[in-house]
């Protein structure tokens, strides 16, 4: 199946009759929007001039100095001066892989990875290797090979991309010890780390993850995002990077888009300092983990043993493995006709992996809407079984890899 | 400038060719815009059926594809509401989105259509796979063609040239639908053809060429630009022009589709024509080859379209 096929089929999975649970889009209805209209008005009424005129390259510096506080929530003491504020993470993702990253390069990542990644990755052209998780996230002595292997054929690798904490799309998270053993793996590699945290302070039992950055100041660039915490329209993200990667990231900023949308910067600005905005993201954890917990339960009900899933602790998403034989892309039009939606594992992987996989996210739909779903999906895996145990395993359909992002997708 | 009053093109739906729907109404709405027709496109939901009970538009343009749209359930609906529409009866419709059954109607018009097998997923079920392959390879050879009985676009196509490759083409196939058609490959050029009724009667516009960069014209080659090359008219003599022509008119005709269709037939070596099906809301993407047809008559899209509504509405 290609590319726009599957984009075909996602075009029916945005219609109500159907249960996304492809998309990653959060459930923004339980912000108070009648204070945050009133907070906006307010802003352009009194600071228009500041809202609606062109800013600094490296972000609002008030904005910055609050970023350093939400940091702080992970653990992280960072200087605003080294906080670049982007157009979401994406773009600061996208410009970290603009400086590191020439034709060919060679970037690890996790084994699955997040697909909005990846597609930067290839847009750079660099080779993605794909390094081994478990329950517990990126497995470090697997980690510690695969550079030893690169390294061996003489290749050094540009950086490692990770997510530490509720990991999209895998939902699993890394333990302290293993983010310890991670860092010192990298460290001793001279491998720079990613860290992408858009997901760290929705921890279902409030515990907040202690970030990689927060035991040390150089060779980890740390991403950050608002639209998790607060909107995703926004599009308001940043990068906390060490002295010399944050300056060409500004520059590389600036030839992109001047500077990052001032109005959206003071919007956050504001409601971060108007509003108890920690208190939301408790609202924000309690509401999915309501859904998680829909999730897992119709998941035990309604899908057989030969099923595995992760069991996320936070984040949005849970990471399903099908019984042995059947293929996530060569079901999904099935599932679109039987009106639910979920994305094919392949579209987490560079190399063609991931066909018994699926993602499965409960950030957007409704417990009830959740339930129904999974009981809609269980009756497309026991209907796609069938058709496998009569023509018999083993006929991977046509990859179409991670060429297919779209925004509802990340 | 015939007055049509309010027209609704009716694009999306909940088929796999969604997206395509959606492409093909914003195209075909813009083109009657240029004409001076007052268009708004719908999603074909519960809420357009209520909003067309309380508020009737005075024709409808319906350009959804795939099940709902070209299989007759949509035209029942709109026959329900009373409204007029531009395109085939449910009748029509139905048997020809049926591919096998279309094939038959065809056939039994002196059209040759490929050799085909039907069998439902059951059927290897409940009878044995491995024993049914061998008996449609038997009777089929290779290559041949997998396909779900019903739908468009080729989706869940897959053409078979490896007896090893058939079991994973109908896992494929069988995602889209309970039925597969298997037929024997037709090999040559491949010709689409559209008619459109007129005051004389249906007339075939000119043949439009297909040639994929890709071995098949598949969901891919149909619907990205630039992957597949046309020729309009089709690069064949006089009379293998007349010839594809008529054949599309004569399964115009036989399948009783008004208005317009499309027809896509495979022009073999020696000229000899295998009919392959027709489609009774045909794609009005950038790339589809309806409106290709359209204007290599020197005709403009909107115009045609335009004429056909007005049609409908007096009918």
């Amino acid at each position: 199946m290609t590319a726009s096929q599957i984009r075909s089929l996602f075009a029916v999975a945005s219609r109500p009759e159907v249960v996304s649970l492809a998309g990653g889009m959060p459930t923004i209805a339980s912000l108070p929007l009648d204070t945050i209209g009133e907070q906006i008005a307010t802003l352009i009424r009194d600071d228009g001039q500041t809202a609606l005129q062109y800013g600094s390259g490296q972000g609002d510096p008030r904005l910055r100095e609050q970023i350093t506080e939400v940091m702080r929530t992970v653990g992280i003491a960072g200087h605003p001066d080294d906080v670049v504020v982007t157009v979401g993470s994406q773009q600061a993702l996208d410009l970290v892989t603009r400086i590191f990253v020439d034709p060919g390069d060679t970037v690890l990542v996790e084994a699955p990875s997040y697909v909005g990644a990846l597609s930067t990755f290839r847009s750079y052209q660099a080779d993605v290797h794909h390094v081994e998780m478990d329950d517990h996230g990126l497995v470090p002595e697997a980690l510690r090979a695969a550079i030893a292997a690169l390294q061996s054929t003489g290749t050094q690798p540009k950086f490692l991309y990770t997510i530490p904490s509720y990991h999209n799309p895998a939902g699993v998270t890394q333990t302290e010890q293993r983010r310890r053993q991670i860092l010192e793996v990298a460290q001793r590699s001279d491998v720079l780390v990613i860290e992408d945290d858009p997901y760290g302070l929705l921890g279902f039992d409030g515990e907040v993850p202690r970030a990689i950055r927060a035991d040390t100041e150089d060779g980890v660039i740390y991403l950050g995002s608002f639209s998790k915490t607060f909107a995703p329209g926004l599009r308001v993200g940043w990068a906390l990077a060490p002295h010399g990667v944050r300056e060409k990231l500004v520059l590389a900023a600036e030839a992109s888009v001047l500077c990052p949308p001032s109005m959206n910067q003071l919007v956050v600005s504001r409601y971060l300092e108007q509003n108890d905005w920690m208190a939301q993201v408790k609202v924000f954890r309690d509401l999915y983990r309501e859904r998680r917990d829909a999730m897992l339960e119709a998941l035990s009900d309604h899908l057989a043993d030969d099923t595995r899933w992760t069991v996320p602790e936070g984040g949005f998403y849970v990471w399903l493995t099908l019984p042995e034989g059947l293929d996530s892309q060569a079901m999904l039009p099935r599932a679109v006709t039987d009106r639910v939606a979920y994305v094919p594992g392949t579209a987490f992987f560079a190399d063609g992996f991931g066909s018994r996989a699926m993602r499965l996210s409960y950030c957007y739909p409704t417990p009830e809407r959740i339930r129904e779903g999974v009981r809609r999906l269980a009756a497309v895996v026991g209907a796609e079984l069938d058709l496998v145990r009569t023509f018999g395993p083993g006929h991977p359909s046509l990859r179409a890899g991670y060429g297919l992002p779209t925004p509802d997708l990340t | 400038m015939p007055d049509l009053g309010r027209v609704v093109v009716l694009a999306g739906g909940l088929s796999h060719e969604r997206d395509v729907s959606l492409r093909s109404g914003g195209r075909v709405a813009e083109e009657l815009r240029e004409q001076g027709v007052d268009v708004e496109v719908h999603d074909a939901d519960a809420g357009f059926v209520a909003s067309a009970a309380l508020d009737p538009p005075d024709v409808v343009l319906p350009l959804l594809h795939g099940e709902q749209g070209e299989d007759g359930s949509l035209r029942t609906v709109l026959d329900l509401l009373g409204l007029p529409y531009v395109g085939s009866g449910p009748r029509a419709a139905r048997t020809a989105f049926d591919k096998p059954i279309a094939n038959g109607v065809v056939a039994a018009a002196g059209i040759s259509v490929p050799s085909s097998l039907v069998l439902p997923h059951a059927a290897f079920r409940d009878l044995g796979a491995a024993t049914l392959l061998d008996g449609v390879l038997a009777r089929l050879g290779l290559p041949l063609v997998v396909q779900p009985a019903r739908g468009g676009s080729a989706l869940g196509a897959s053409i078979v040239s490896d007896a090893g490759d058939l079991p994973s083409a109908m896992v494929a196939c069988f995602a889209y639908g309970e039925d597969a058609m298997l037929q024997a490959y037709a090999a040559g050029t491949e010709v689409a053809v559209s008619v459109v009724d007129t005051a004389d009667g249906p007339v075939a516009l000119p043949p439009v060429e297909i040639v994929p960069d890709a071995p098949f014209y598949d969901y891919q080659a149909r619907y990205t630009a630039g992957a597949t090359e046309f020729f309009v008219p089709a690069r064949l003599d006089d009379e293998g022009l007349a010839a594809v022509a008529e054949t599309a008119v004569t399964a115009h005709a036989a399948l009783g589709l008004r208005d317009l269709s499309r027809s896509d037939m495979i022009v073999g070596p020696g000229g000899t024509i295998t009919w392959l099906e027709a489609n009774v809301a045909p794609g009005m993407t950038e790339t589809s080859l309806f409106p290709l047809a359209v204007t290599g008559a020197d005709l403009r899209l909107g115009e045609v379209l335009r004429d056909l509504l007005a049609t409908a509405r007096n009918r």
